[in-house]
Protein backbone atom coordinates (compact mmCIF):
# COMPACT_ATOMS: atom_id res chain seq x y z
CA UNK A 1 0.00 0.00 0.00
CA UNK A 2 2.71 2.43 0.34
CA UNK A 3 3.03 3.15 -3.60
CA UNK A 4 0.42 5.50 -4.18
CA UNK A 5 1.77 7.79 -6.74
CA UNK A 6 -0.37 11.31 -6.95
CA UNK A 7 1.73 13.00 -9.15
CA UNK A 8 -0.94 11.74 -11.93
CA UNK A 9 -3.12 14.48 -10.33
CA UNK A 10 -0.79 17.27 -10.05
CA UNK A 11 0.50 16.97 -13.10
CA UNK A 12 -3.36 16.36 -14.48
CA UNK A 13 -5.52 18.71 -12.94
CA UNK A 14 -6.21 21.35 -15.36
CA UNK A 15 -7.76 18.61 -17.64
CA UNK A 16 -9.58 17.87 -14.12
CA UNK A 17 -10.44 21.27 -13.11
CA UNK A 18 -11.71 21.46 -16.72
CA UNK A 19 -13.68 18.41 -16.93
CA UNK A 20 -15.13 19.75 -13.41
CA UNK A 21 -15.69 23.34 -15.22
CA UNK A 22 -17.99 21.31 -17.51
CA UNK A 23 -19.77 19.10 -15.39
CA UNK A 24 -21.19 22.41 -13.11
CA UNK A 25 -21.99 23.97 -16.33
CA UNK A 26 -24.36 21.63 -17.28
CA UNK A 27 -25.68 21.37 -14.00
CA UNK A 28 -26.54 24.97 -13.87
CA UNK A 29 -27.50 25.05 -17.12
CA UNK A 30 -29.81 22.01 -16.48
CA UNK A 31 -30.66 23.56 -13.46
CA UNK A 32 -32.19 26.75 -14.39
CA UNK A 33 -33.61 25.62 -17.71
CA UNK A 34 -35.33 22.51 -15.96
CA UNK A 35 -36.85 24.29 -13.42
CA UNK A 36 -37.80 27.00 -15.82
CA UNK A 37 -39.56 23.93 -18.03
CA UNK A 38 -40.45 21.96 -14.87
CA UNK A 39 -42.74 24.61 -13.70
CA UNK A 40 -44.39 25.30 -16.82
CA UNK A 41 -45.10 21.84 -17.26
CA UNK A 42 -45.99 21.38 -13.69
CA UNK A 43 -48.88 24.25 -14.37
CA UNK A 44 -49.84 22.48 -17.43
CA UNK A 45 -50.17 19.10 -15.69
CA UNK A 46 -52.84 20.82 -13.04
CA UNK A 47 -54.68 23.10 -15.73
CA UNK A 48 -58.16 22.40 -16.25
CA UNK A 49 -57.44 22.35 -20.43
CA UNK A 50 -57.35 18.75 -20.93
CA UNK A 51 -54.75 18.97 -23.95
CA UNK A 52 -52.18 20.75 -22.01
CA UNK A 53 -52.33 18.38 -18.78
CA UNK A 54 -52.37 15.43 -21.94
CA UNK A 55 -49.18 16.87 -22.82
CA UNK A 56 -47.47 17.56 -19.83
CA UNK A 57 -48.12 14.01 -18.37
CA UNK A 58 -47.07 12.47 -21.85
CA UNK A 59 -43.85 14.13 -21.62
CA UNK A 60 -43.33 13.44 -18.11
CA UNK A 61 -44.07 10.10 -18.44
CA UNK A 62 -42.44 10.03 -21.50
CA UNK A 63 -39.05 10.90 -19.62
CA UNK A 64 -39.32 9.14 -16.50
CA UNK A 65 -39.32 5.76 -17.94
CA UNK A 66 -36.48 6.38 -20.49
CA UNK A 67 -32.97 5.58 -18.87
CA UNK A 68 -31.28 8.69 -19.11
CA UNK A 69 -28.16 7.40 -21.44
CA UNK A 70 -30.23 6.37 -24.09
CA UNK A 71 -31.79 9.61 -24.11
CA UNK A 72 -27.71 11.32 -24.50
CA UNK A 73 -27.43 9.19 -27.14
CA UNK A 74 -30.95 9.48 -28.67
CA UNK A 75 -30.29 13.49 -28.55
CA UNK A 76 -26.82 13.36 -29.50
CA UNK A 77 -27.65 11.05 -32.83
CA UNK A 78 -31.02 12.54 -33.79
CA UNK A 79 -30.91 16.70 -32.77
CA UNK A 80 -28.35 17.05 -35.86
CA UNK A 81 -30.93 15.49 -38.19
CA UNK A 82 -33.52 16.92 -36.84
CA UNK A 83 -32.01 20.36 -36.88
CA UNK A 84 -30.46 19.71 -40.43
CA UNK A 85 -34.58 18.93 -41.57
CA UNK A 86 -35.94 22.25 -40.71
CA UNK A 87 -32.96 24.12 -41.43
CA UNK A 88 -31.46 22.34 -44.86
CA UNK A 89 -28.39 22.83 -43.12
CA UNK A 90 -26.08 20.53 -41.58
CA UNK A 91 -25.19 21.74 -37.81
CA UNK A 92 -22.55 20.28 -35.97
CA UNK A 93 -23.67 20.50 -32.63
CA UNK A 94 -20.62 18.56 -31.06
CA UNK A 95 -21.00 16.40 -28.26
CA UNK A 96 -20.79 19.17 -25.39
CA UNK A 97 -23.67 21.26 -26.45
CA UNK A 98 -25.78 18.44 -27.17
CA UNK A 99 -25.67 17.14 -23.52
CA UNK A 100 -26.87 20.73 -22.12
CA UNK A 101 -30.11 20.26 -24.08
CA UNK A 102 -30.40 16.84 -23.57
CA UNK A 103 -30.05 17.20 -19.56
CA UNK A 104 -32.48 20.75 -19.81
CA UNK A 105 -35.48 18.36 -21.21
CA UNK A 106 -34.50 15.43 -19.17
CA UNK A 107 -34.61 16.90 -15.84
CA UNK A 108 -37.71 18.93 -16.31
CA UNK A 109 -39.73 16.25 -16.43
CA UNK A 110 -38.28 15.18 -13.01
CA UNK A 111 -38.46 19.13 -11.34
CA UNK A 112 -42.10 19.16 -12.78
CA UNK A 113 -42.95 16.54 -10.42
CA UNK A 114 -41.17 17.73 -7.42
CA UNK A 115 -43.06 21.57 -8.57
CA UNK A 116 -46.32 20.08 -9.15
CA UNK A 117 -46.28 18.52 -5.58
CA UNK A 118 -45.35 21.61 -4.06
CA UNK A 119 -47.66 23.61 -6.09
CA UNK A 120 -50.31 21.05 -4.25
CA UNK A 121 -48.70 21.64 -1.14
CA UNK A 122 -50.18 24.97 -0.74
CA UNK A 123 -53.67 24.85 0.74
CA UNK A 124 -56.61 25.93 -1.89
CA UNK A 125 -57.79 28.91 0.23
CA UNK A 126 -54.47 30.61 -0.70
CA UNK A 127 -55.75 30.31 -3.94
CA UNK A 128 -59.04 31.29 -3.18
CA UNK A 129 -57.71 34.57 -1.31
CA UNK A 130 -55.75 35.67 -4.23
CA UNK A 131 -58.35 35.30 -6.91
CA UNK A 132 -61.28 37.01 -3.99
CA UNK A 133 -58.29 40.20 -3.85
CA UNK A 134 -58.66 40.31 -7.68
CA UNK A 135 -55.92 38.97 -9.09
CA UNK A 136 -55.48 37.16 -12.51
CA UNK A 137 -54.14 33.27 -12.45
CA UNK A 138 -51.14 34.29 -13.09
CA UNK A 139 -51.05 36.69 -10.84
CA UNK A 140 -52.37 33.55 -8.34
CA UNK A 141 -49.57 31.66 -8.95
CA UNK A 142 -46.66 34.25 -9.72
CA UNK A 143 -47.36 36.34 -6.06
CA UNK A 144 -49.15 33.52 -3.95
CA UNK A 145 -48.83 30.17 -5.09
CA UNK A 146 -45.28 29.56 -6.48
CA UNK A 147 -43.47 31.48 -3.84
CA UNK A 148 -44.86 29.03 -1.30
CA UNK A 149 -44.46 26.34 -3.09
CA UNK A 150 -40.70 26.38 -4.04
CA UNK A 151 -39.82 27.49 -0.44
CA UNK A 152 -41.80 24.08 0.54
CA UNK A 153 -40.10 22.07 -1.66
CA UNK A 154 -36.52 23.50 -2.07
CA UNK A 155 -35.08 20.81 -0.40
CA UNK A 156 -36.55 18.35 -2.96
CA UNK A 157 -35.62 20.81 -5.30
CA UNK A 158 -31.68 20.74 -4.29
CA UNK A 159 -31.79 16.96 -3.90
CA UNK A 160 -32.65 16.56 -7.39
CA UNK A 161 -30.38 18.64 -8.88
CA UNK A 162 -27.43 17.02 -6.45
CA UNK A 163 -28.32 13.65 -8.29
CA UNK A 164 -28.07 15.59 -11.55
CA UNK A 165 -24.99 16.70 -10.49
CA UNK A 166 -23.54 13.29 -10.15
CA UNK A 167 -25.83 12.25 -13.26
CA UNK A 168 -23.67 14.35 -15.64
CA UNK A 169 -20.62 12.04 -15.59
CA UNK A 170 -23.29 10.06 -18.38
CA UNK A 171 -21.77 11.85 -20.82
CA UNK A 172 -19.37 9.48 -21.50
CA UNK A 173 -21.85 7.57 -23.46
CA UNK A 174 -21.18 10.31 -26.09
CA UNK A 175 -17.63 10.74 -25.63
CA UNK A 176 -18.22 14.08 -24.25
CA UNK A 177 -15.64 15.29 -21.34
CA UNK A 178 -16.86 15.91 -17.87
CA UNK A 179 -14.54 15.62 -14.70
CA UNK A 180 -15.81 11.81 -14.09
CA UNK A 181 -14.68 11.38 -17.76
CA UNK A 182 -11.61 13.31 -17.51
CA UNK A 183 -10.56 11.12 -14.75
CA UNK A 184 -11.36 7.81 -16.86
CA UNK A 185 -9.22 9.42 -19.65
CA UNK A 186 -6.52 10.12 -17.53
CA UNK A 187 -6.74 6.22 -15.89
CA UNK A 188 -6.60 4.74 -19.44
CA UNK A 189 -3.52 6.35 -20.05
CA UNK A 190 -1.33 6.49 -16.73
CA UNK A 191 -3.04 3.27 -14.96
CA UNK A 192 -3.08 5.18 -11.87
CA UNK A 193 -6.95 3.40 -10.98
CA UNK A 194 -6.57 3.80 -7.36
CA UNK A 195 -5.06 7.21 -7.14
CA UNK A 196 -7.32 8.82 -9.47
CA UNK A 197 -10.66 7.43 -8.59
CA UNK A 198 -10.01 7.85 -4.97
CA UNK A 199 -9.81 11.84 -5.84
CA UNK A 200 -12.62 11.67 -7.66
CA UNK A 201 -14.82 10.49 -5.13
CA UNK A 202 -13.44 12.56 -2.47
CA UNK A 203 -14.32 15.67 -4.96
CA UNK A 204 -17.64 14.52 -5.51
CA UNK A 205 -18.26 13.69 -2.19
CA UNK A 206 -17.04 17.13 -0.69
CA UNK A 207 -18.87 19.51 -3.29
CA UNK A 208 -22.42 17.14 -2.87
CA UNK A 209 -22.29 16.92 0.83
CA UNK A 210 -21.10 21.24 0.90
CA UNK A 211 -24.73 21.20 -1.37
CA UNK A 212 -26.87 19.17 0.88
CA UNK A 213 -25.23 21.89 3.84
CA UNK A 214 -26.25 24.49 1.72
CA UNK A 215 -29.53 23.30 1.64
CA UNK A 216 -29.98 22.74 5.24
CA UNK A 217 -29.04 26.47 5.50
CA UNK A 218 -30.81 27.39 3.05
CA UNK A 219 -34.07 25.91 4.37
CA UNK A 220 -33.97 27.50 7.71
CA UNK A 221 -33.18 31.01 5.87
CA UNK A 222 -36.54 31.08 4.18
CA UNK A 223 -38.83 29.00 6.00
CA UNK A 224 -42.26 30.55 5.48
CA UNK A 225 -43.07 30.98 9.68
CA UNK A 226 -46.20 29.14 10.54
CA UNK B 1 -76.40 45.43 -4.29
CA UNK B 2 -76.19 41.95 -5.01
CA UNK B 3 -79.18 40.22 -6.23
CA UNK B 4 -79.24 36.50 -6.40
CA UNK B 5 -81.62 34.78 -8.53
CA UNK B 6 -82.81 30.77 -8.29
CA UNK B 7 -79.23 29.53 -8.11
CA UNK B 8 -78.55 26.03 -8.22
CA UNK B 9 -75.19 24.03 -8.09
CA UNK B 10 -74.31 20.52 -8.28
CA UNK B 11 -71.10 18.54 -7.48
CA UNK B 12 -71.75 15.41 -10.18
CA UNK B 13 -75.33 14.43 -9.36
CA UNK B 14 -75.10 16.05 -5.98
CA UNK B 15 -77.32 19.16 -5.86
CA UNK B 16 -76.14 21.78 -3.14
CA UNK B 17 -77.90 24.48 -3.84
CA UNK B 18 -81.39 24.99 -4.72
CA UNK B 19 -83.08 27.74 -5.81
CA UNK B 20 -81.55 30.32 -3.75
CA UNK B 21 -83.12 33.68 -4.48
CA UNK B 22 -82.47 36.36 -2.21
CA UNK B 23 -80.87 40.22 -2.95
CA UNK B 24 -78.87 42.28 -0.77
CA UNK B 25 -79.78 46.28 -0.38
CA UNK B 26 -76.77 49.02 -0.32
CA UNK B 27 -76.03 49.57 3.12
CA UNK B 28 -77.97 45.79 4.08
CA UNK B 29 -76.38 43.75 6.59
CA UNK B 30 -77.28 40.01 5.50
CA UNK B 31 -76.40 36.92 7.89
CA UNK B 32 -76.88 33.75 6.65
CA UNK B 33 -77.32 30.78 8.90
CA UNK B 34 -78.01 27.52 9.11
CA UNK B 35 -76.31 23.63 10.06
CA UNK B 36 -73.32 22.69 8.39
CA UNK B 37 -73.72 21.21 4.59
CA UNK B 38 -76.48 23.12 3.94
CA UNK B 39 -75.10 25.11 1.29
CA UNK B 40 -74.21 28.83 3.21
CA UNK B 41 -70.84 28.80 2.53
CA UNK B 42 -71.10 27.64 -1.08
CA UNK B 43 -73.68 30.47 -1.80
CA UNK B 44 -71.21 33.21 -0.74
CA UNK B 45 -68.68 32.01 -2.57
CA UNK B 46 -70.48 32.05 -5.62
CA UNK B 47 -71.01 35.81 -4.99
CA UNK B 48 -67.90 36.41 -6.30
CA UNK B 49 -67.23 33.08 -8.87
CA UNK B 50 -64.88 31.29 -6.45
CA UNK B 51 -67.58 28.53 -6.85
CA UNK B 52 -69.56 28.31 -10.08
CA UNK B 53 -73.08 28.08 -10.92
CA UNK B 54 -74.66 26.39 -13.74
CA UNK B 55 -78.31 27.59 -13.42
CA UNK B 56 -79.51 31.14 -12.54
CA UNK B 57 -78.07 34.28 -12.18
CA UNK B 58 -76.22 37.02 -9.54
CA UNK B 59 -75.87 40.41 -10.65
CA UNK B 60 -73.65 42.41 -8.13
CA UNK B 61 -73.59 46.12 -9.05
CA UNK B 62 -74.93 45.59 -12.12
CA UNK B 63 -72.43 42.51 -13.25
CA UNK B 64 -73.45 39.13 -14.08
CA UNK B 65 -71.32 37.08 -12.11
CA UNK B 66 -72.10 34.20 -14.68
CA UNK B 67 -71.58 35.87 -17.99
CA UNK B 68 -68.38 34.41 -19.78
CA UNK B 69 -67.71 37.95 -20.98
CA UNK B 70 -67.37 39.43 -17.24
CA UNK B 71 -63.76 40.16 -16.15
CA UNK B 72 -63.68 38.43 -12.93
CA UNK B 73 -60.76 39.81 -11.74
CA UNK B 74 -62.39 43.38 -12.03
CA UNK B 75 -65.59 42.01 -10.14
CA UNK B 76 -64.02 40.51 -7.45
CA UNK B 77 -61.31 42.98 -6.43
CA UNK B 78 -63.72 45.34 -5.32
CA UNK B 79 -66.11 43.07 -3.40
CA UNK B 80 -64.27 41.96 -0.39
CA UNK B 81 -64.35 39.00 1.05
CA UNK B 82 -63.08 37.54 4.22
CA UNK B 83 -61.84 33.78 4.89
CA UNK B 84 -62.50 31.21 7.89
CA UNK B 85 -59.30 30.55 7.88
CA UNK B 86 -58.32 33.75 7.42
CA UNK B 87 -55.74 33.00 4.18
CA UNK B 88 -53.19 35.68 4.82
CA UNK B 89 -50.42 35.24 2.40
CA UNK B 90 -47.66 33.84 4.75
CA UNK B 91 -44.88 34.61 3.16
CA UNK B 92 -45.27 38.37 3.24
CA UNK B 93 -45.24 40.43 5.98
CA UNK B 94 -48.41 42.09 7.26
CA UNK B 95 -47.92 45.32 5.55
CA UNK B 96 -46.95 43.37 1.92
CA UNK B 97 -50.29 40.96 2.43
CA UNK B 98 -52.11 44.88 2.91
CA UNK B 99 -50.48 46.23 -0.33
CA UNK B 100 -49.64 43.41 -2.64
CA UNK B 101 -53.27 43.56 -4.34
CA UNK B 102 -53.82 47.30 -4.00
CA UNK B 103 -50.39 47.58 -5.86
CA UNK B 104 -50.77 44.90 -8.87
CA UNK B 105 -54.42 44.78 -9.33
CA UNK B 106 -55.63 48.55 -8.56
CA UNK B 107 -52.69 50.03 -9.79
CA UNK B 108 -51.69 52.14 -6.75
CA UNK B 109 -48.39 53.56 -5.89
CA UNK B 110 -46.46 51.81 -3.12
CA UNK B 111 -46.60 54.67 -1.25
CA UNK B 112 -50.25 55.42 -1.34
CA UNK B 113 -51.07 51.64 -0.69
CA UNK B 114 -48.64 51.35 2.12
CA UNK B 115 -50.80 54.85 3.71
CA UNK B 116 -53.74 52.97 3.06
CA UNK B 117 -52.86 49.91 4.39
CA UNK B 118 -51.29 51.16 7.66
CA UNK B 119 -54.54 53.22 7.91
CA UNK B 120 -56.57 50.43 8.01
CA UNK B 121 -53.75 48.36 10.41
CA UNK B 122 -54.34 50.88 13.15
CA UNK B 123 -58.22 50.56 12.63
CA UNK B 124 -58.18 47.33 13.32
CA UNK B 125 -55.95 48.12 16.29
CA UNK B 126 -52.74 46.25 14.34
CA UNK B 127 -50.65 49.05 14.29
CA UNK B 128 -47.70 47.87 16.29
CA UNK B 129 -47.41 44.26 14.11
CA UNK B 130 -46.80 46.27 10.22
CA UNK B 131 -43.52 43.99 10.28
CA UNK B 132 -44.22 40.67 11.49
CA UNK B 133 -45.04 37.53 9.35
CA UNK B 134 -48.92 36.42 9.56
CA UNK B 135 -47.44 33.49 11.45
CA UNK B 136 -46.20 35.63 14.34
CA UNK B 137 -50.09 36.91 15.09
CA UNK B 138 -53.02 35.26 16.41
CA UNK B 139 -55.93 34.20 14.77
CA UNK B 140 -57.73 37.06 15.87
CA UNK B 141 -55.25 39.23 14.78
CA UNK B 142 -54.66 37.66 11.37
CA UNK B 143 -58.54 37.80 10.55
CA UNK B 144 -58.50 41.36 11.72
CA UNK B 145 -55.35 41.99 9.24
CA UNK B 146 -57.34 39.63 6.66
CA UNK B 147 -60.41 42.12 7.23
CA UNK B 148 -57.68 45.19 6.76
CA UNK B 149 -56.98 43.85 3.97
CA UNK B 150 -59.98 43.63 2.00
CA UNK B 151 -61.18 46.93 2.95
CA UNK B 152 -57.94 48.51 1.46
CA UNK B 153 -59.24 47.21 -1.91
CA UNK B 154 -62.15 49.73 -1.10
CA UNK B 155 -64.81 47.02 -1.68
CA UNK B 156 -68.32 48.14 -2.37
CA UNK B 157 -69.22 45.11 -0.43
CA UNK B 158 -68.49 42.31 1.87
CA UNK B 159 -68.62 38.68 2.11
CA UNK B 160 -67.41 36.88 5.33
CA UNK B 161 -67.40 33.19 4.93
CA UNK B 162 -67.65 32.22 8.63
CA UNK B 163 -64.79 34.38 9.86
CA UNK B 164 -64.76 33.81 13.24
CA UNK B 165 -65.71 29.76 13.38
CA UNK B 166 -61.98 29.16 13.54
CA UNK B 167 -61.03 31.04 16.29
CA UNK B 168 -60.60 30.57 19.65
CA UNK B 169 -63.56 31.91 22.25
CA UNK B 170 -61.43 35.01 23.26
CA UNK B 171 -60.68 36.32 20.25
CA UNK B 172 -64.18 35.89 18.64
CA UNK B 173 -65.36 39.22 19.95
CA UNK B 174 -62.26 41.40 18.75
CA UNK B 175 -63.38 40.30 15.05
CA UNK B 176 -67.05 40.95 15.55
CA UNK B 177 -66.12 44.65 17.06
CA UNK B 178 -64.63 44.93 13.63
CA UNK B 179 -67.16 43.92 11.67
CA UNK B 180 -70.13 45.62 14.20
CA UNK B 181 -67.82 48.56 13.53
CA UNK B 182 -67.80 48.46 10.23
CA UNK B 183 -72.30 47.30 9.71
CA UNK B 184 -72.27 50.84 11.77
CA UNK B 185 -70.60 52.51 8.94
CA UNK B 186 -72.95 51.40 6.49
CA UNK B 187 -71.06 48.67 4.26
CA UNK B 188 -73.01 46.43 2.45
CA UNK B 189 -72.42 43.04 4.25
CA UNK B 190 -73.31 38.98 3.30
CA UNK B 191 -71.69 37.44 6.57
CA UNK B 192 -72.32 33.56 6.79
CA UNK B 193 -71.95 32.93 10.65
CA UNK B 194 -73.04 31.03 13.46
CA UNK B 195 -72.74 34.45 15.52
CA UNK B 196 -76.54 34.97 16.69
CA UNK B 197 -75.16 38.23 19.14
CA UNK B 198 -73.51 39.75 16.25
CA UNK B 199 -76.91 38.92 13.81
CA UNK B 200 -78.90 40.20 16.77
CA UNK B 201 -77.00 43.61 16.89
CA UNK B 202 -76.11 44.80 13.65
CA UNK B 203 -78.29 42.38 10.59
CA UNK B 204 -80.69 43.91 8.67
CA UNK B 205 -82.42 40.30 7.95
CA UNK B 206 -81.23 37.14 8.33
CA UNK B 207 -81.10 34.05 5.81
CA UNK B 208 -81.82 30.00 7.46
CA UNK B 209 -80.76 27.69 5.09
CA UNK B 210 -80.85 23.63 5.03
CA UNK B 211 -80.14 21.45 2.16
CA UNK B 212 -78.95 23.73 -0.46
CA UNK B 213 -82.39 25.98 -0.19
CA UNK B 214 -83.17 29.08 1.65
CA UNK B 215 -85.84 27.83 3.94
CA UNK B 216 -86.15 31.33 5.66
CA UNK B 217 -85.55 34.89 4.52
CA UNK B 218 -86.47 37.41 7.01
CA UNK B 219 -86.16 40.93 8.88
CA UNK B 220 -84.14 40.07 12.13
CA UNK B 221 -87.29 40.35 14.18
CA UNK B 222 -89.23 38.26 12.61
CA UNK B 223 -86.30 35.44 12.35
CA UNK B 224 -85.55 35.85 15.84
CA UNK B 225 -89.06 36.81 17.16
CA UNK B 226 -91.04 34.02 14.90
CA UNK B 227 -89.65 32.09 12.82
CA UNK B 228 -92.37 30.73 9.74
CA UNK B 229 -90.24 27.09 9.10
CA UNK B 230 -89.90 24.45 11.66
CA UNK B 231 -86.39 23.62 10.81
CA UNK B 232 -85.36 26.97 11.69
CA UNK B 233 -87.41 27.02 14.99
CA UNK B 234 -85.45 23.92 16.05
CA UNK B 235 -82.08 24.85 14.66
CA UNK B 236 -82.97 28.52 16.71
CA UNK B 237 -84.11 26.17 19.83
CA UNK B 238 -80.76 24.46 19.63
CA UNK B 239 -78.24 26.92 19.35
CA UNK B 240 -80.03 29.02 21.48
CA UNK B 241 -80.61 26.81 24.48
CA UNK B 242 -77.27 27.92 26.84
Amino acid sequence: MGDFDFSTITTNWRFLAEGLRYTIQVTFTAMAGGILLGTLLALMRLSALWPLRWFAATYINFFRSVPLVQVILAVYLILPLLLQSLTGRLIPIGADNSAYFTFTIFEAAYYAEIIRSGIQSVPRGQVAAGYALGFTYSQTMRLVVLPQAFRNMLPVLLTQTIVLFQDVSLVYAIGATDFFGAADKITQRDLRPVEMYTTVAVVYFVICFALSRLVKYLQSRIAIIR
Amino acid sequence: MITIDNVSKWYGDFQVLTNCTTRVAKGEVVVVCGPSGSGKSTLIKCVNALEPFQKGSIVVNGTAVEDPKTNLPKLRSHVGMVFQHFELFPHMTITQNLTVAQIKVLGRGKDEAMDKGLKLLDRVGLKAQANKFPGQLSGGQQQRVAIARALAMDPICMLFDEPTSALDPEMINEVLDVMVQLAGEGMTMMCVTHEMGFARKVAHRVIFMDHGAIVEDATKDDFFGKPHSERAQVFLAKILQH
